[in-house]
């Protein structure tokens, strides 16, 4: 085991730069989750820590060993691929064996350690089996077992749940978390779902437009977004952001009601506003905008609100068992704690905590 | 009919109660039947010559112009006389080899770079495959003579290598398997890559055994082509140890008589290797055309 540094790492195929120069150390034993939007550079990132790409300058370094030059094998990296990439042809236990290949433990050795991945993912009455024969989760674990089985210094995740359907979705998510809790290994794991970045992550690392916007713990990122794109990317639905300016009191929103913040931004600078859907605070004391409620999504334990208003469209959440009538009138406040704001042209926050 | 409105074209169903098979001039049925019968011809068409040939291989020389399917005397002396002849064995096994030896090479070296133009970038790699594609425009009958001047010069004239060497790699096979392995995902590779495999042992372990299909077909489709060639093991051969058998086979005749019933039976006897070579790769095969066919 032992953790991970990338050191201004840039990527390029031909002129066009991927990766902008990032850089990002990994505890042993972490379990970071790359998350953005497709194209973000987290999936790139992760072929160049497998060795699978080059880097185009920058380091990478493994266990504090500078591993650039090195091939995938060498690196004792194992990477489990979004459809699985278990060879059809082989037996599961040909597969998971496979990882075993390059190692030089006694055959007999490797014998009990793949019996005992197989132990550990519940497989072992499916060792004989071809892997069509197997359900999307079982391939899943079977592809898992391929990596464990190498004991690995670093784990390497790349979408891998995405094939799959909601329910084993989140059914694989907690066995991946229970068995980084029991193996302990380093695991980057790379996701486009902010979810699954949130339940599964002791670290998270946002990127966008091959930059590392921020890296911080789940509730560190949920709570205090560094810049406009984290506070929106992260939390489901998105936060809402009212456009307004910089007075001496606070934040004046365009319907001339003014926000109670402290700011670290010149007077009449043009900011932004943001708000969760559930920090909103529906006809509380000191409301800031007021709205009429369009569209209602009930969930059940809560209702979703889409609120026209002077700020644009808004989403508030409301109880469960009495929500609002379509068409009501609906006064909108937050608490200050709750409150983030943004400049509005380069997005960076300028909330003073 | 009382109230019931009779319709034009309606009245010849005759639909009394519980009669429900529909007539064999039903539109939707016409077509079904239309189908049957153009298969049931090609079916013929394709049937009728083999059925001759062996018909052919049973009879008296005096009978073979007499067009009857079945021989008035049939008889087995002409295979017996075919494979007492110690060079139809000699025919034989040339084919067997030559065919066999190019079978494999086909299926190694029409794959490996296939593969190699599928899965690796390369400055020229398209250059590369469209040179290899152009030669599939060049027609055998320009190849031959410099295939033939090639072989004087390096003493091949004659030998079995001489034979086959033309058809050792062909840019069909590189394009069939080139376009198989666009199926592999890359993420095969990779894994096997990180799992520690050499480049050449992905192709051979991992990719290779996904493409089986494909090379099944193109094991056939070699095979077969090699198996049944004639011009240039014609025109390389001089010696008749070194004919291959469709070459041997028209040596059973002269300018002054053609010995039917002899070239049919030994046209009969050599159709059995290609009906082995079928039927252990069929299974492969039907589903490699199809494939071929979305994916060409």
């Amino acid at each position: 085991m032992a953790g991970l540094d990338l050191r201004n790492l840039v990527k390029a195929y031909g002129r066009t730069e991927v990766l902008h120069g990032i850089s990002l150390h990994v505890d042993d034993g972490e379990f970071v989750v790359l998350v953005g939007p497709s194209g973000c550079g987290k999936s790139t990132t992760l072929r160049l820590i497998a060795g699978l790409d080059e880097p185009t300058s920058g380091d990478i370094e493994i266990a504090d060993r500078n591993v650039n030059r090195l091939e995938p094998k060498d690196r004792n990296v194992a990477m489990v691929f979004q459809n699985y990439a278990i060879y059809p042809h082989m037996t599961v236990r040909k597969n998971i064996g496979f990882g075993l290949r390059t190692s030089r433990l006694p055959k007999r050795e490797k014998e009990k350690r793949l019996e005992e991945v197989a132990a550990i993912l519940e497989m072992t009455d499916l060792l004989e089996r071809k892997p069509a024969q197997l359900s999307g989760g079982q391939r899943q674990r079977v592809a898992i077992g391929r990596a464990m089985v190498r004991d690995p210094d670093v784990f390497l995740f790349d979408e891998p749940l995405s094939n799959l359907d909601a329910q084993l979705r989140t059914l694989m998510r907690l066995e991946i978390k229970k068995l980084h809790q029991r193996v302990g290994n380093t695991i980057i794991f790379v996701t486009h779902d902010q979810v699954e970045a949130m339940t599964m992550a002791d670290r998270i690392v946002i990127m966008n437009d091959g930059n590392i916007l921020q890296a911080g713990t789940p509730s560190d990122v949920y709570y205090n977004p560094a810049n406009r794109f984290v506070a929106q990317f992260i939390g489901a639905p998105s936060m809402n952001m009212l456009p307004g300016l910089v007075a001496p009191d606070g934040v004046r929103l365009r319907n001339g009601s003014t926000v109670d913040v402290r700011i670290d931004a010149r007077e009449g600078r043009p900011v932004e506003v943001g708000v969760r859907p559930d920090d909103f605070i529906l006809d509380g004391p000191d409301p800031f905008i007021e709205g009429t409620v369009v569209v209602r999504e009930p969930l059940g334990h809560e209702t979703l609100v889409y609120l026209e208003t002077p700020a644009g469209e808004l989403t508030a959440k409301a109880g469960g068992r009495t929500p609002p009538e379509l068409g009501q009138r609906l006064a909108l406040g937050a608490d200050t704690a709750s409150i983030h704001v943004f400049d509005a042209s380069t997005g960076e926050s300028v909330r003073r905590r | 009919m009382g109230t019931t409105a009779t319709y034009p074209g309606e009245d010849h169903r005759h639909r009394g109660p519980g009669y429900r098979q529909r007539s064999v001039f039903d539109a939707a049925n016409l077509g079904q039947t239309v189908r049957w019968l153009l298969l049931l011809i090609g079916g013929i068409l394709m049937i009728m010559p083999i059925m001759y040939m062996i018909s052919t291989s049973l009879k008296w020389p005096h009978e073979i112009y007499d067009l009857a399917l079945i021989p008035n005397e049939p008889h087995l002396e002409n295979y017996w006389f075919v494979l007492e002849d110690g060079r139809f064995f000699r025919w034989f096994v040339n084919s067997i080899v030559i065919a066999a030896a190019t079978t494999l090479s086909n299926v190694l070296f029409d794959s490996l770079v296939g593969y190699t133009l599928c899965k690796f970038r390369f400055p020229g790699r398209y250059l590369v495959f469209i040179a290899i594609l152009s030669t599939l425009m060049i027609p055998t009958e320009m190849l031959v003579i410099p295939w033939y001047l090639m072989s004087q010069s390096f003493g091949w004239l004659d030998t079995h290598w001489g034979i086959m060497f033309p058809g050792l790699m062909t840019a069909f096979g590189t394009f069939l398997m080139k376009q198989f392995f666009e199926t592999v995902p890359d993420d095969f590779i990779e894994a096997a890559r990180i799992d520690g495999l050499n480049e050449l042992e992905i192709w051979w372990r991992i990719a290779m055994p996904l493409v089986r299909p494909a090379l099944a077909a193109l094991a056939i489709f070699v095979f077969l082509g090699n198996w049944t060639a004639f011009i240039w093991p014609l025109i390389v051969t001089n010696s008749v140890e070194m004919y291959t058998l469709p070459v041997g086979l028209s040596s059973f005749g002269d300018e002054a008589d053609v010995q039917w019933e002899l070239i049919m039976t030994g046209a009969a006897i050599s159709t059995l290797p290609t009906l082995v070579v079928f039927l252990i790769f069929q299974r492969f095969i039907i589903r490699g055309v199809v494939m071929a066919g979305l994916k060409g």
